[in-house]
């Protein structure tokens, strides 16, 4: 199938059963100089899917991450993101990083760093149609009152809901975060779930994080990366099947016990037992 | 015959040009420095220009490249250490203050060493003080040029500065050429220095890239307002440290960062001591 989007990317992707693959990982092997991080990662994601990444810190959370943005090169097998290679597509990719190191000092409005997320490489001046844009993503995260006050004057978790807002002002095809609740009072993570929520379906969401706790009942599929990496290889993919979480009914319970490789699409699992 | 008579004079003209010339780049250059904390690469950049001078000098005093005019080797220095430093910074992350520090020492000592050996009497301390009398209408077109290719760039890539100076991730995935950007300011500051140390000298052009944008950021809310606000704030010290200096007769670049300084330090400490009230009054208000 083939689809014009807003920027001048056009992408063509596979499709897998009824819903198009918006991001396939087949094989992709990665190394850090002749550290190995990353081997036989195959997995893929459908449009419209909320998905989670888990896997504990130093696992190669950041490099799954980089790869599906095309910040860092695999050795091994590909990644193809909307169908192609990430350095084409992925400006069409909504992404929030978790910039924590940033300079408090630097003297930016909440508007002008949602505004970033129009930036085109060929963009002279922000237009009016770029500021209808942030309007109207401050309003998806409820901050539109913010729009003019200094960024480093917010709280953490405030801060990062702005860049959410950045990341969908790009109007983009994915949504992908990084971290998005570390360091975030409850109140953020719960209007932050709440903007997520409205989102599901209409945004594909990949969300990478350190802990299962991310894991609400929103989430379709969680990828975990392996713990048990062997001596001298890479980590790899596996998916863990969830059940309602009998107390909470915000949760899901994952089970661990029971690996599903990565590759494997509860889709056509479906459709085999109709 | 006082400060304003003075001005007829044409070598205090030409310092007042340039110092109103060298406060557009004071301003844009050293606001994007500062907000991307790479006022240590311009520091080790600017020092290490030096080298460039001593030989351009030795080269000249010798007969070997009889004219070669001593900012010509100045830039070549100034570009190489520029390319050395980005390249150390974009690819090996490990060892780069190490790197810094070394082009730093490595460009003076070059210098000196060269200096040393040409004949005749070699000072450079107008090179390192800088000496505003000595100011030539050449150093002025040059600066005039770069105002105008500064001014140009930044109004032209305004959103592109200011998105990969905020968050170059980010910006990288929105499609945009972050390392090339980079490359390129660290190349224009590299060649900005050099004509910036006729004003103030080498020693001290890091402090007029970071005093007036760093005074300005106390009050600007966006990074155009701390460009704007840096040139006002740099053509304020240069005028004042050119003013002070001809009534006392010292050394007028010196004169200037010791203004720039002691306004920083003041609007540092105004604004600390304005939060700590601010807090204070808070706490009271919620007892």
């Amino acid at each position: 199938m083939r689809r014009k989007v807003e920027s001048d990317v056009s992408i063509e992707m596979e499709t897998s059963g009824q819903v198009p693959v918006v991001l396939r990982f087949s094989h992709v092997g990665f190394s850090y100089e002749s550290l190995p991080v990353l081997s036989n990662v195959s997995f893929h994601v459908h449009e419209g899917e909320f998905v989670a990444f888990v896997g504990p810190n130093g696992s190669g959370k950041t490099t799954i991450l980089k790869l599906v943005l095309g910040l860092e090169q695999s050795q091994e097998g590909t990644v193809s993101l909307l169908g192609g290679n990430p350095k084409r597509t992925r400006s069409l990719v909504g992404y929030v990083p978790q910039h924590a190191s940033y300079d408090r000092m630097f003297p930016v409005s909440v508007g002008e760093v949602v505004r970033m997320g129009r930036l085109r490489s060929s963009l002279h001046r922000y237009t009016k149609e770029d500021d209808r844009f942030v309007q109207e993503a401050l309003e998806q995260v409820d901050l539109s009152n913010l729009l003019d006050r200094p960024y480093s004057n917010l709280s953490g978790g405030q801060r990062r809901r702005v860049l959410v807002a950045r990341a969908l002002a790009v109007h983009p095809q994915i949504l992908l975060l990084d971290e998005p609740t570390a360091n975030m009072d409850k109140e953020s993570e719960t209007r932050l779930f709440e903007t997520l929520g409205r989102l599901k379906g209409k945004t594909t969401i990949m969300i990478v994080a350190h802990d299962m706790s991310i894991v609400s009942a929103m989430t379709d599929r969680v990828f975990c990366i392996s713990s048990h990496g062997q001596e001298g290889l890479g980590r790899t993919v596996v998916q863990h099947k969830m059940v309602p979480e009998p107390e909470d009914t915000m949760k899901l319970r994952v089970l661990h016990n029971e690996d599903i490789p990565g590759d494997v699409c509860p889709l056509k699992e479906n459709e085999e037992q109709q | 015959m006082n400060f304003f008579q003075a001005l007829t004079l044409p070598f205090i003209r030409n310092a007042l040009m340039a110092g109103i010339l060298s406060s557009v780049l004071f301003g844009i250059i050293g606001s994007v420095v500062t907000v991307r904390r790479i006022a240590g690469l311009a520091g080790s950049i600017s020092h290490a220009v030096l080298g460039g001078i001593g030989i351009a000098l030795y080269l000249n005093a010798t007969g070997k490249v009889p004219g070669l005019p001593p900012l010509a080797g100045a830039v070549v220095f100034a570009l190489l250490s520029a390319i050395i430093i980005g390249y150390v910074s974009l690819k090996g992350k490990q060892r780069e203050d190490t790197v810094i520090n070394a082009i730093w020492a490595i460009g003076m000592s070059i210098g000196v060493l060269f200096m040393a050996k040409t004949p005749g009497y070699t000072d450079p301390s107008s090179y390192l003080f800088g000496n505003v009398l000595l100011i030539s209408n050449q150093d002025l077109f040059w600066l005039f040029i770069l105002d105008i290719v500064v001014l140009f760039l930044t109004l032209r890539y305004y959103p592109q500065i200011e998105a990969s100076s905020f968050d170059e991730e980010f910006t990288q995935v929105r499609g945009i050429q972050t390392q090339r950007i980079f490359l390129i300011i660290l190349g224009i500051t590299a060649v900005s220095v050099v004509f910036l140390q006729t004003y103030v000298g080498i020693v001290m052009v890091i402090a007029m890239l970071t005093l007036p944008a760093g005074t300005a950021g106390y009050f600007a809310k966006n990074l155009a307002t701390m460009m704007i606000g840096g040139t006002l704030y740099a053509a304020l010290f240069s005028f004042g440290g050119l003013a002070v200096g001809w009534i006392l007769d010292v050394p007028v670049g010196a004169m200037t960062v010791v203004f720039a300084g002691a306004v920083f330090l003041g609007t540092a400490g105004f604004t600390l001591l304005r939060k700590k009230i601010a807090r204070r009054k808070k706490q009271q208000g919620n007892s």
